[in-house]
């Protein structure tokens, strides 16, 4: 278990801009952004709903393409969609055709069936959706498909994890227990997440370090270290502060 | 449900048919037929071996305008649909000619074919191949674009891009978009059959009507043709419910 | 899908017009190229036009043809909204009725013709009828779907308000199922079109269906038919789109995907 980040670098973005053009209008969605990410690191981006992170995550994994800047993973300038890093989507990205097996083993496309088939067994126990295997994802709850969908993405063994706001819609229990396995997965696969959140103690349950973003056009306002070992109290004093200290971050006042 | 409240549709259903035979036999002039004469009619045309014949040849007709229009359409319809460029460029074109009545093609269709079996299935075809390639076209744009990119995530090459998540994706709507077109290939089919050919169920309200006043067989043919139409909608349906191509009516 | 490139201004012109020269070409070269006497090419067409706006004929029968839609269908929307309303209200009533029309529905408008010729003699009446029962059913069944669609909340939010049955019906339950109704009714304005065109075909003396027959069979005028078929066509997009700008309107935006 980390801290720090790794001495090995995993993703770099560099003075990434992003404009987006519609009916003549331009946007400015994102402004200089640069960032650095270790191998094996669980980072947050943390900002206001509609400031640009999603769409920061979108050139990452290569589904937009920057205005300017770049971004390189490994040292190599990402072109497109990869599937050595998948994206979990924030409006479930699960196929509604497929079971869950179905799912599950969407990108194992080249292996044999047997070796499919027990990497399909292993990923459903892993995130505790046995029994389910045949079934479809209209009958299964948020929390089940959010899940799967992360079983899915991680049943290609990928080294490298995009989640946008993937428990958003779920509701604050089951969300607490999702992070609480997310980090269970993470710390067993040992991949690299990138996780967008707005919700500023999600973010601080969860990162290595949390990149805090500005109201559009979005840039980097500070990135700070959470320096807290795993399994973290959520009541103990350095947790707070460094919530408080990122309330302040964002302007916002300590009390309602 | 109780069997009264599932009688009711059934007592419904008495009570027109008396209201039919009480109204036939109340007019003083004696054209229309009663409901007993249209059950004789259908006798009459089961024992002539006409009614066998008629439906054969109007499902004939029916099948082949149907299965070429499907066949030509869905494809030319889902590739229009994925390039954005291409939809802007025909869209005008495919909505100046859908609405033209396939009727309209009627001359059309003899010039080229002359009368008979392949003018009826031009004009079928012809009335199917513009809705689907509309039904084809919205289907594709609406296709979520999440699903199309998590394809892309896993690395999926384009062909495979298109029958392992395209394909399934769009397939619901097709099918309500293929049920449709099969009512109105029904409906087109008899009306061509009225004009162009000589048998038929649209050929035998004409004819009937034609050739001395028989206007129990014509009502007759009229109750065949709303029976195979109901028929052939709910086989349509049935496809819907089959489990693997039902997820999007599951989803609400 | 792909619209992350969002197209250019140019482009939303450029590509339609390309693609109708690229047709009307392909067309005239074929009709050239087949060396065929009988069909017309896009510029016999225009002639084709322009000679029947002359005999002032294009009109007379475009009115003629609306006229028989606008009686047809006004009459079908008139009654169907309230039956299918009602039906959608009481689903008991809605279960009596349904295998009815079940097996009315399937039959082709063109199917009536013998009949209705009986009922109201060769003439206009008889196309208005035909269009009546093609516009009918769509219509109803629309608006039984869009009642029974409406989510039980609205319902009991709208009761818990304290309004009576009436109310309930015109303020809750008739804007929410607006839209799917529009949809019907654009359905039902559609088939309304194509019927028009078969009817005057065999049972009347004037409109554009008329024409198309009328081109045939007296001289072999295809030029006169394809304009016929044009005419049709235009006609028929431009009814399409008048709908469409209903779904503008601001009561019933809600129910429709944006961006289409």
């Amino acid at each position: 278990m980390s801290l720090s980040p790794s001495p090995e670098t995993k993703l770099t973005a560099e003075r990434i801009g992003m404009v987006f053009k519609r009916d003549g209008n331009s946007t400015n969605v994102l402004r200089d952004i640069n960032l650095t990410v270790g191998r094996g690191e669980f980072l947050c981006v943390l900002g206001p709903s509609g400031c640009g992170k999603s769409t920061l995550l979108n050139t990452m994994a290569g589904f937009l393409s920057p205005t300017s800047g770049e971004i390189r993973i490994d040292g190599e300038a990402v072109r497109g969609p990869d599937p050595r890093r998948i994206f979990v989507f924030q409006e479930r990205g699960v196929f509604p055709w497929l079971t869950v097996e179905g799912n599950i083993g969407f990108g194992l496309f080249k292996l044999s069936r047997a070796e499919r088939e027990q990497r399909i067994a292993h990923y459903v126990q892993l995130v505790g959706l046995e029994g389910f295997q045949k079934a479809y994802p209209a009958e299964l709850s948020g929390g089940m498909k959010q899940r799967l969908e992360v079983a899915r993405a991680l049943a290609v063994n990928p080294d490298m994890l995009f989640l946008d706001e993937p428990f958003g819609a779920l509701d604050s229990i089951t969300r607490l227990t999702m992070r609480r396995e997310l980090l269970r997965i993470w710390e067993a696969e040992k991949n690299t997440i990138i996780f967008v959140t707005h919700d500023i103690d999600e973010a601080v349950q969860l990162a290595d370090r949390v990149a805090v973003m500005s109201d559009r056009p979005a840039t980097i306002q500070q990135i700070v270290e959470i320096d807290i070992a795993h399994p973290r109290d959520i009541g103990s004093a350095r947790y707070l502060e460094l919530r408080h200290g990122i309330f302040d971050q964002l302007g916002l006042a300590h009390k309602v | 449900m109780s069997l009264l409240v599932r009688l009711r549709p059934v007592a419904f259903v008495a009570a027109l048919l008396v209201i039919w035979q009480v109204a036939v036999s109340l007019s003083p002039v004696h054209i229309l037929p009663g409901p007993w004469e249209v059950v004789g009619g259908i006798v009459d045309l089961i024992q002539h071996g006409l009614l066998l014949k008629y439906v054969v040849a109007s499902l004939f007709r029916v099948t082949w305008g149907f299965t070429l229009a499907a066949v030509l359409a869905i494809p030319a319809g889902l590739t229009i649909g994925w390039y954005g460029r291409a939809e802007m460029a025909l869209n005008p074109i495919v909505q100046i000619l859908r609405p033209i009545s396939p009727l309209a093609w009627i001359p059309i269709a003899i010039l080229w074919f002359g009368v008979g079996d392949l003018a009826s299935i031009f004009l079928i075809f012809v009335g199917c191949f513009f809705p689907l390639v509309l039904t084809a076209i919205n289907a594709v744009q609406s296709v979520p674009a999440v699903y199309v990119n998590a394809g892309r995530n896993f690395g999926l090459s384009p062909a495979a891009l298109v029958y392992r998540v395209l394909y399934p994706a769009v397939i619901p709507q097709l099918l309500v978009g293929l049920r449709i077109t099969l009512g109105v290939a029904w409906l087109v089919v008899v009306a061509a059959e009225m004009i162009a050919v000589n048998s038929g169920l649209g050929f035998l309200i004409v004819d009937a009507r034609n050739a001395g006043n028989r206007y129990d067989l014509v009502v007759a043919g009229m109750v065949i043709i709303g029976l195979i139409g109901l028929l052939l909608d709910l086989g349509m349906r049935s496809l819907e419910k089959v489990k693997s191509l039902r997820w999007s009516y599951s989803e609400e | 899908m792909n619209s992350l490139v969002e197209p250019r201004k140019w482009e939303k012109f450029f590509w339609p017009v390309l693609a109708c020269v690229l047709f009307l070409a392909l067309w005239h070269y074929l009709v050239i190229w087949s060396a065929t006497k009988v069909f017309p090419s896009p510029l016999a067409v225009e002639k084709g036009i322009a000679e029947l706006a002359r005999k002032s004929l294009l009109w007379r029968y475009i009115g003629d043809s609306l006229r028989r839609v606008a009686l047809g269908y006004g009459a079908a929307v008139v009654l169907g909204i309230p039956v299918g309303l009602t039906l959608g209200w009481y689903p008991a009533a809605n279960q009596v009725v349904n295998p009815v029309f079940q097996m009315l529905r399937p039959i082709s408008p063109i199917a009536w013709i013998p009949v209705s010729i009986i009922l109201f003699g060769v003439g206009d009446t008889t196309a208005v009828f035909l269009i009546f029962l093609c516009a009918f059913f769509p219509i109803v069944v629309a608006c039984v779907d869009g009642v029974s669609g409406v989510p039980a909340m609205y319902r009991q939010a709208g009761r818990n308000f304290g309004l009576s049955p009436v109310q309930l019906l015109s303020k809750v339950v008739f804007p929410a199922a607006l839209p799917q109704i529009i949809i019907g009714l654009r359905i039902a304005l559609g088939i309304a079109w194509l019927v028009v065109v078969a009817a005057e075909m065999i049972a009347v003396d004037s409109g554009l269906g008329y024409l198309v027959i009328d081109a045939r069979n007296s001289g072999k005028r295809y030029d006169l038919v394809v304009a016929a078929m044009l005419m049709i066509g235009i006609i028929g997009l431009a009814l399409d789109l008048l709908f469409r700008r209903l779904r503008n309107i601001r009561s019933v935006r809600w129910g429709f995907r944006h961006g289409t």
